[in-house]
Order: C-alpha cells, then sequence, then structure tokens
C-alpha cells in the first residue's frame, strides 16, 4: 500500500508498504531516515522515539497505515522544528521543515566552542554534546526527541520530572547521569534565553 | 494481509461484521508487537485511530464515558478527580511514550491478567460498551468481562467502544509490584475502592490469578466488619486485625502461577501486602475527608 504523511514538516509518500509494517520501518527503510534506531521492536526502549501529531511515541508499535495524513517530526528533523519553535512558536506544514534529502545527509556536527564551526544543533542536542551525555549514541536519538519534547511542555523540570520523562528510553551504557546533566543543561540555557 | 481504514464507528462495525476475524488496532502497544516478533500475522488491521468519537470522554452524573482509545496520558491528566484509581493505574503503565497511544480499550480488547486498567476498573465499577452492527450495543458488566486468560465476553463481530466507570464517592488507591517504576508488566497489581455511599469496599487484583479477579470473600468480610464496628460513622481507625483478616483474604483470592516474573507464593503475599496497605491508605483518606467535613458543618 502507498502512505502518504508529513515527515520533519515536507509532505512524503512511501511505496510498497507492507500493511503489517512499522513507522519506525517505513521511516528507516523506504525514506532513508536512519536517524530513529531500532532496537527491542516492542516499545521498551524508546530508542525509536518519534513525534506524532507533537506526540512522543514508539514508531516501531505505530503501524504504518495509521501515520496517513498524518505529522512525524524525527531526530533528523529536530534542529529545525526546534529552531522554528523558538523563532515563529512553530511551523505550518510545508512552509518550513527539513528535506528528505537534508535530512538523510543530516550529522550531528555542534558548533565548536573555540572556532564556533559547524552547524546549528536544537538546544537539547547542543546540550547533550557539551554534557558529554553521547556514548556509543545509540539511545541517543530517541532520549532527544523525548527531552526536547518535555522541556518544550515543562521548561523547568525537577530531577524527578526529567526521570519520569525519560523513563522509557533504555541507555545500555548506562550514562544517565550525564544524559540529566544535560537535560538539566538545556533547560537552564532555555531560561537564560527567555 | 488487508489493512482497513474505516473514516466512521459504523464503517468499523461493518468491516468487522464483515472480516470477524480482522484484528482491531488502535494504539497498537501490543498488536504490533506481535506482528513485529512474527507471532501474529492477522488478515486483516482494522484501524480505529481514524475513529475521533473513540479518544473522547463524557463526565455523566454518577459515571464517566471513557471512550475506548483515550490515552492513558489523557486518562491522568484529566480525569484523576472522577477516576482516581485508574488514574493512579494509568500512571503505571509502561512510559510516556506508551502511556500516549495505549488506552483501557486495548487493555479489555487484550485481557491480559497483567493489563493495568483490571484492578481499578474492577474495585470502581464499570461497564463496557460493546457493539456489533446486526445486534447494536450491548453493555457488559465488568465482572463478567473477563473470561479466561486473554479472553474476553466479546463476540467476534463486536468491538469496544467506550467504558462506563463510575464515578469515585470516596478514596481509591492502586498499587503495583514491578523491579522498577516505568516499563514493567506487573508482578502483581491491587485496586481498592471505598464507596461510602453504598458503604461497601470493592477490590481488583490483577496478576494473580487467570483473569483479573475481584477479592470478594474479603469485601463481603470488610463489609460486615466496618459495618458492625461503626466504622463508616465513627471513622476510626481500621482495627489491625481487620486489616490483617482482610489482607488474608485478598491472598486467599488469588489464584497465581510462577512464572518469570514471580512466584505464586510471592504473589500471594504480595497481594495481602497491598490489600492491607491501600486499605490503610484510603481509609485515612476517608476520615481525613469526613473530619472536615464535620468541622465544616
Amino acid at each position: 500500500m502507498r502512505v502518504n504523511f508529513t515527515v520533519n514538516g515536507r509532505p512524503q509518500e512511501a511505496d510498497d508498504v507492507w500493511e503489517g509494517e512499522s513507522l519506525l520501518y517505513v521511516l528507516r527503510e523506504r525514506l532513508g531516515l536512519p536517524g530513529s534506531k531500532n532496537a527491542c521492536e516492542q516499545g521498551e526502549c524508546g530508542s525509536c522515539t518519534v513525534r506524532l501529531d507533537g506526540v512522543p511515541v514508539c514508531s516501531c508499535l505505530v503501524a504504518a497505515g495509521q501515520v496517513e495524513g498524518r505529522e512525524v517530526v524525527t531526530v533528523e528533523g529536530l534542529a529545525d522544528f526546534a529552531k522554528q519553535r523558538a523563532e515563529h512558536g512553530g511551523c505550518a506544514s510545508g512552509a518550513c521543515g527539513t528535506s528528505l534529502q537534508d535530512a538523510q545527509q543530516w550529522a550531528a556536527k555542534g558548533q565548536d566552542s573555540q572556532t564556533g564551526e559547524g552547524t546549528e544543533l536544537s538546544p537539547i542536542q547542543q546540550a547533550f554534546i557539551d554534557a558529554g551525555a553521547v556514548q556509543c549514541g545509540f539511545c541517543t536519538p530517541g532520549l532527544l526527541v523525548a527531552a526536547d519534547e518535555m522541556l518544550e511542555n515543562n521548561p523547568n523540570p525537577t530531577d524527578a520530572d526529567i526521570r519520569e520523562a525519560l523513563s522509557g528510553n533504555l541507555c545500555r551504557c548506562t550514562g544517565y547521569e550525564k544524559i540529566m546533566d544535560a537535560v538539566r543543561l538545556a533547560a537552564a540555557r532555555q531560561g537564560e534565553a527567555v | 494481509m488487508d489493512f482497513l481504514r474505516p473514516a466512521s464507528w459504523e464503517e468499523a462495525l461493518a468491516a468487522k461484521a464483515e472480516h470477524p476475524t480482522a484484528v482491531p488496532i488502535a494504539g497498537g502497544t501490543d498488536v504490533m508487537v506481535e506482528i513485529n516478533f512474527d507471532h501474529r500475522r492477522p488478515e486483516y488491521l482494522l484501524d480505529l485511530n481514524r475513529i475521533g468519537d473513540l479518544t473522547e470522554w463524557e463526565v455523566g452524573e454518577d459515571s464517566v464515558r471513557l471512550g475506548a482509545s483515550v490515552p492513558y496520558t489523557r486518562i491522568m491528566e484529566h480525569l484523576r478527580a472522577e477516576l482516581p484509581g485508574l488514574a493512579l493505574a494509568s500512571h503505571t503503565v509502561a512510559s510516556p511514550q506508551i502511556r500516549n497511544r495505549g488506552g483501557v480499550g486495548g487493555n479489555l480488547g487484550t485481557a491480559s491478567p497483567a493489563g493495568d486498567a483490571h484492578p481499578a476498573l474492577l474495585a470502581a465499577g464499570a461497564e463496557v460498551e460493546v457493539e456489533s452492527a446486526e445486534r447494536g450495543t450491548r453493555l457488559i458488566p465488568i465482572d463478567e468481562f473477563y473470561t479466561g486468560v486473554k479472553r474476553n465476553a466479546l463476540a467476534a463481530d463486536e468491538l469496544i467502544r467506550a467504558v462506563h466507570i463510575k464515578k469515585a464517592d470516596g478514596p481509591q488507591q492502586y498499587s503495583k509490584v514491578g523491579t522498577r517504576n516505568a516499563m514493567v508488566i506487573a508482578v502483581c497489581a491491587f485496586g481498592l475502592a471505598l464507596h461510602p455511599e453504598t458503604r461497601t469496599v470493592r477490590t481488583g487484583i490483577g496478576s494473580a490469578a487467570p483473569t483479573p479477579v475481584r477479592a470478594k470473600a474479603a469485601e463481603e468480610f470488610l463489609n460486615a466488619a466496618l459495618e458492625e464496628g461503626g466504622f463508616w460513622d465513627n471513622g476510626k481507625i481500621i482495627t489491625p486485625s481487620v486489616a490483617k483478616q482482610f489482607a488474608e483474604l485478598c491472598s486467599g483470592a488469588c489464584n497465581p502461577i510462577d512464572d518469570v516474573r514471580g512466584t505464586a507464593s510471592y504473589r500471594r503475599h504480595a497481594v495481602g501486602v497491598m490489600a492491607r496497605r491501600t486499605l490503610t491508605w484510603t481509609w485515612e483518606s476517608y476520615r481525613g475527608t469526613a473530619a472536615r467535613t464535620e468541622g465544616v458543618a
């Protein structure tokens, strides 16, 4: 079957989708967006977390056919998504967003603190780098999407809030303390900016 | 496999009538796991996400009509006052990502003895609204809904539309045993609701019998003990011996198995502990409320 939906602010079309296929599979294998990671395929690990109509979900548990006509934001579009939110309070579908090609080639080249070189990241992405919250990196995309959404709704989270918001994301390197540091850092910077 | 995407409830019923083997999918948190792991290859998937009614709820005079697909997140955020037990239970479901997708309709459809909503529904009192194209709507009392391990009273052509849950008329509590606070299937769970209007107590036990069950002997014992001691009126602390007996009867209502999550004897013991604790918590809350009401009057 064919599935039409919006990914990172741009309309996309996936063809030859099997009816039992997950959104995660469509993103990774049909659209070439491997940022959302495939680990447990049962909603345990959170590494495939994306925003579906704004809400964080495990994309491995969403059937491809269920996203017809709906909006998905993946980690590849997170930098632009956060930028649009900060500048315009959001983005009308199609008017901005990240093209499929840009998303496919997206890489986390954060700004170097000394030289100032590199592409712009979302505040949560920059905070993960600055706090050393990335080890093997496999859980990172899911954590970024989940943490970004929490900071959108709760700009001043307590440690308990952060733990709860990230309770569906597992890190097998067990680098949770640095991840907590990163989210606190992003929240603090967000507070300064306002 | 065919993917059916009804745009309305009527279309969904028609599709289910035409294809009784169709597997309904809403949040997908159970169905997609089975498909991803190749445990299930349904001929038809029946997507319910386009039916907006299913994610709405109405607060009535005596009960809440909760759409089958209202996500747990919404229940936690919006129905804590009316359905405190279910709101607490919802908060123990998996993780934020899962709570954003899953709802009570799926819990009922799957009818796993470990489903988190069941003890809260049993304790509060509820009816499941199901419908078929041919025979229309019927309300199934929650006590008659669970018929076996992962079996329920639904006919092949029926779909779950909503759950009518009694609004709380007193304190409710929910307790669940697991290895951490998030992402656990209950080792066992316990729900308790005080109903001061009828001067009764209702319970629900999860993951400690082939189906979710009420501890009816324990309820009867406690109802009689509370009545006899005049507790509902004098608001006294529950006598420790009464709480102990109640806990033992709750343990006795279990019919658990040994499995990877825990042993049968552990489950029996833990249900007793949760029964005593939730009784104490709710009763303390009831006494507090009763004292305040008296003070005002």
